[in-house]
């Protein structure tokens, strides 16, 4: 089936199977930033945006991204800039596989609450698995980035 | 010592933009858009033999390339542990084999142009069984009946005490002194059996390789792995071809653990791809990496420990049942570790005795993960020394004040070693002030029906091993003085490439950017044994200083020849050559390098190789204090510190995100994290719904700190880190639940159900 839509502002017409889901879509299209890290929508790993709204691309199916805007990380490059220089001065990067999706989901939360708890941070973010680093260091980043006080 | 302008600091990692920015720098980013869809038919038999397979149909599904089963394959048998070759791990596995011995095991590999097909070909495929009684537990595998591997052609490595009639994997016992005699007179004694289960490395990049054919007919593969001059001799061995014939590449890699420290997925690409030609890939998903990953083993320890009155350890006795599972990946190895990371934490002992049995069952083959064997040893060992402290009515800290190793001490169960760098007493000191041990312990009460609980446990590792691994890395001269640092060691996201590169710039005296940083490619870096055991900073850090030796004095011999010097009368600053009589005399870097490259004198290139004649353990002390709802059971982690000597810190970021990250993992195996089978043997657990990793809401809070020693063996001082750090949460946080409720758990994970259920019984009694 033919769908239309929005990839990080760019209008796209293409072809899809009716079951494909979002993230196969999207990586099949070359947006290579989105991971799958699990089957059952459990890691965070392919949050991408739409509509602004994050959501798991392992769980969307392509076809109900019809005339929406999808934003992946590729898209928010200047935008994750800041909370991205704040991992990386923490050595929170690590592997780095769950960084798009952490990033893409730090960034809805700093659109949709600019201002939140630590705890907030914490319950936003549940979502997103790390292996690497203990979830610690990101919290000194996010600390940094939301000017938290205190934190954890 | 001059100042290290880059040692010891959190420099930011090199490929930080790279892998933030999300850009394709992972295996399965990189694979050709058009290449085969590799994946396999898996067995649902825990034990049985294929007395048909029938593929004629499935091969006729549109887009399908071949399909292959054991008939297809060679015969011959190896291992796909990653070790120094001839590698411990008995040859115990052909690429498909017509007896299978778990649920998951390979039945055929299945090559088609995309998943669809290759998913209905799958589904095809008619395989007759003559399905065996499986093996299922692993203390009744000894002289079992049922043979996990009756076949001719298995290799034993020697000195392994492998005798596969036996369903023996490896057995071995040493020790020291009368240990019966020397606990017969002790006037405190325990004697527990601690059990520790399988575990899941679950890094988030999963298992993925794809191979092609390279201009020369030779296969390439590119694997997500932290092995790949391994895989390089594996994929030969296994397809029964030269080594000359294959490449590995390794990109970057989403976490490894040890998982990757086996070649789980790379032979059945190489495979397809050496047979038809063509450029094929297999990506695990999440299941296949339960079902056929490369888990912990899961271990039986029996500890007997023995102390005077006045608290003075005498003797440890500890044997270990190892669970290798169908194949003896790390099987003969790790069990060692149990052994010798813990029994040498205590000194002084009058007597020890380690004895280990290793056996085959029909699960799935575990492998290496983090900690390797010690991990488990150290559930045990220092479960068993907190309970000797309990039973002498002694505070666990103050037993172990009395003990623990000192600097300069011989380490009981160490091949002979000692060790020259630890600050272990400084190490648990700090960490019972961090914790506030001393107002906390055995607990405080926080409610109605809540407490909260502080325990304790000591850890140790070794920094690569000696006269085994080797380390090499090879710098290069360019043009403008930037030099090129090729190494053969994995970076898996633990960020070696960024340490070897700042100790690289200190060695040269240059800016850390001069440092380009390569690896790896099994055609162009210098040999590496790989990531693995502790041993990057350490084996590779030394190879890296060896060379930065060698770069200096050829600079100096190449400027001096064309200043009319010899060697001997110049110097080097990092950027000019001059005469040390006449410093007016001098020469630039990149004009030297101008000069080489216009063919006055020959291009600088230089190769350094280390092997390491000790491996020097790192220490670390680790306090949990976590809440106990003595109602519900429910255990929730608050605070866990940590203080680690790791010797030198390379670089203080990523040392302490390798701490923490240790930490929760280890965190997750003691309370939430269990491989677990049905009657059958059929994996429970696929996935991270069943199989829970903590989440950030899981883990409380960590806190970590360094006592540094100095390891003169090491680079600039340093040991190993990436291992140490895993050992400590599972018997600190099993005697922090005793001193909340009274309550020994011997087995893992401590979950809220199993609390609950003891505390109901407890109740049960009192009443």
């Amino acid at each position: 089936m033919q769908i239309e839509l929005y990839i990080n502002e760019k209008k796209v017409q293409a072809e899809i199977r009716p079951n494909m889901m979002l993230l196969e879509f999207l990586r099949s299209r070359g947006i290579r930033s989105v991971k799958q890290g699990c089957d059952t929508g459990s890691c965070g790993l392919c949050t991408v945006w739409v509509d602004e709204k994050p959501v798991l691309s392992c769980g969307m199916p392509a076809a109900r991204v019809q005339g929406r805007h999808v934003t992946t990380l590729e898209g928010v490059q200047e935008e994750a800039e800041e909370f991205s220089r704040f991992l990386a001065q923490e050595g929170a990067d690590q592997c780095g596989y769950c960084s798009p999706g952490l990033i893409m989901n730090v960034l809805a939360l700093k659109r949709e609450l600019p201002h939140p708890t630590a705890e907030q941070v914490k319950e936003y973010l549940a979502g997103n698995l790390c292996r690497c680093t203990g979830y610690q260091s990101q919290y000194r980043a996010l600390e940094k980035y939301f000017e938290l006080e205190g934190g954890n | 010592m001059e100042e290290n302008r880059f040692v010891g600091k959190g420099i930011v990692k090199k490929d930080a933009d790279a892998l933030l920015s999300g850009k394709p720098v992972y295996a399965d980013d990189l694979a050709p858009e058009h290449c085969l869809i590799v994946k396999l038919l898996r067995s649902p038999h825990a034990h049985a033999l294929i007395k048909e397979i029938k593929t004629d149909i499935a091969k006729k599904v549109p887009g399908i390339e071949a399909i292959y089963t054991y008939k297809d394959v060679p015969r011959g048998r190896f291992t796909k542990a990653g070790q120094t070759f001839p590698e411990p791990s008995p040859d115990d596995r052909q690429i498909l084999d017509d007896r299978v011995r778990y649920v998951g095991d390979p039945v055929a590999i299945v090559a088609g142009e995309d998943e669809l097909c290759v998913d209905r070909a799958l589904k095809m495929i008619k395989v007759t069984y003559e399905v065996l009684e499986p093996l299922l537990d692993f203390t009744k595998s000894k002289d079992n009946p049922i043979i996990i591997h009756p076949e001719d052609n298995f290799v034993a490595k020697e000195g392994n005490g492998t005798d596969a009639s036996r369903n023996l994997c490896a057995s071995q016992s040493r020790g020291e002194g009368d240990v019966d005699k020397v606990l017969s007179e002790c006037d405190y004694v325990v004697e527990e059996v601690y059990h520790t289960k399988a575990v899941n490395q679950a890094m988030m990049e999963p298992f993925t390789a794809f191979a092609s054919k390279d201009i020369y007919g030779r296969i390439k593969i590119t694997s997500s792995t932290q092995i790949p001059f391994h895989v390089r001799r594996i994929v030969a061995r296994a397809l029964n071809i030269s080594k000359s014939r294959v490449r590995v590449v390794k990109p970057r890699i989403g976490g490894g653990f040890g998982a990757k420290q086996t070649a789980v997925c790379e032979i059945y690409p190489a495979f397809v791809s050496y047979m038809t030609g063509k450029p094929s890939k297999i990506v695990y998903t999440r299941e296949d990496c339960f079902v056929d990953g490369s888990p912990r083993h899961e271990m039986q320890m029996s500890v007997r420990i023995g102390a005077d009155k006045e608290g003075r350890i005498r003797a440890i006795d500890l044997h270990t049942l190892s669970n290798t599972g169908a194949f003896g990946e790390h099987g003969p190895t790790t069990v060692d570790l149990t052994g010798t990371k813990s029994i040498s934490l205590y000194r002084n002992l009058d007597a020890f005795r380690f004895s280990s049995e290793v056996v085959y069952t029909n699960v799935l083959s575990a492998g290496a993960y983090r900690g390797y064997g010690a991990t488990q040893g150290l559930f045990a060992v220092e479960s068993a020394v907190n309970e000797l402290a309990h039973k002498m009515n002694l505070d666990p800290t103050i037993l172990r004040e009395k003990n623990i190793v000192k600097e300069g001490d011989h380490l009981a169960n160490y091949y002979g070693q000692s060790t020259e760098s630890c600050a272990l007493d400084v190490c648990m000191e700090k960490v019972k002030e961090m914790i506030g041990w001393e107002e906390k312990y055995p607990y405080v009460k926080t409610g109605p029906h809540t407490v909260r609980a502080v325990g304790m446990a000591l850890s140790m590792q070794g920094s690569g091993i000696e006269h085994c691994d080797v380390g090499s890395v090879q710098i290069k001269l360019n043009d403008d003085g930037f030099y090129t640092l090729m190494v053969g060691c994995s970076d898996m996201g633990t960020g070696c490439d960024t340490v070897l590169s700042q100790m690289a710039a200190d060695g040269l005296g240059c800016e850390y950017d001069n440092i380009i940083v390569r690896g790896v490619d099994t055609d162009q870096s210098p040999y590496d044994s790989g990531s693995y055991a502790s041993s990057t900073t350490y084996v590779t850090g030394q190879a890296v200083v060896r060379a930065c030796e060698k770069m200096k004095q050829r600079i100096c011999e190449e400027a001096a020849a064309l200043m009319n010097l010899s060697a001997k009368e110049v110097e080097f600053d990092g950027w000019l050559i001059s005469e040390k009589e006449n410093p007016d005399n001098f020469m630039k870097l990149d004009d030297l390098v101008t000069r080489l490259q216009a063919g006055s004198g020959s291009i600088i290139a230089v190769t350094q190789s280390y092997s390491g004649e000790v491996s020097p353990p790192p220490f670390m002390a680790g306090a949990a204090e976590v809440e106990i709802d003595l109602q519900t059971g429910k255990i929730t982690p608050i605070d866990y510190v940590a203080v680690v000597d790791c010797g030198t810190v390379i670089n203080s970021n990523l040392a302490r995100v390798q701490t923490e990250g240790g930490i929760v993992q280890g965190i997750g195996m003691a309370l939430y994290e269990d491989i677990q089978y049905t009657p059958e043997g059929k994996l429970r657990n696929r996935n991270f719904i069943n199989y829970k990793i903590p989440t950030r809401l899981d883990m409380g809070q960590v806190r970590v700190d360094f006592a540094s020693s100095y390891e003169k063996t090491g680079p600039y001082g340093a040991k190993s880190i990436g291992e140490v750090v895993i050992n400590t949460p599972s018997p600190a946080i099993a005697d922090a639940v005793y001193n909340g409720t009274g309550l020994r758990f011997r087995t893992l994970p401590i979950t809220s159900e199993k609390v609950f259920v003891g505390l109901q019984e407890k109740k049960g009694n009192e009443e």
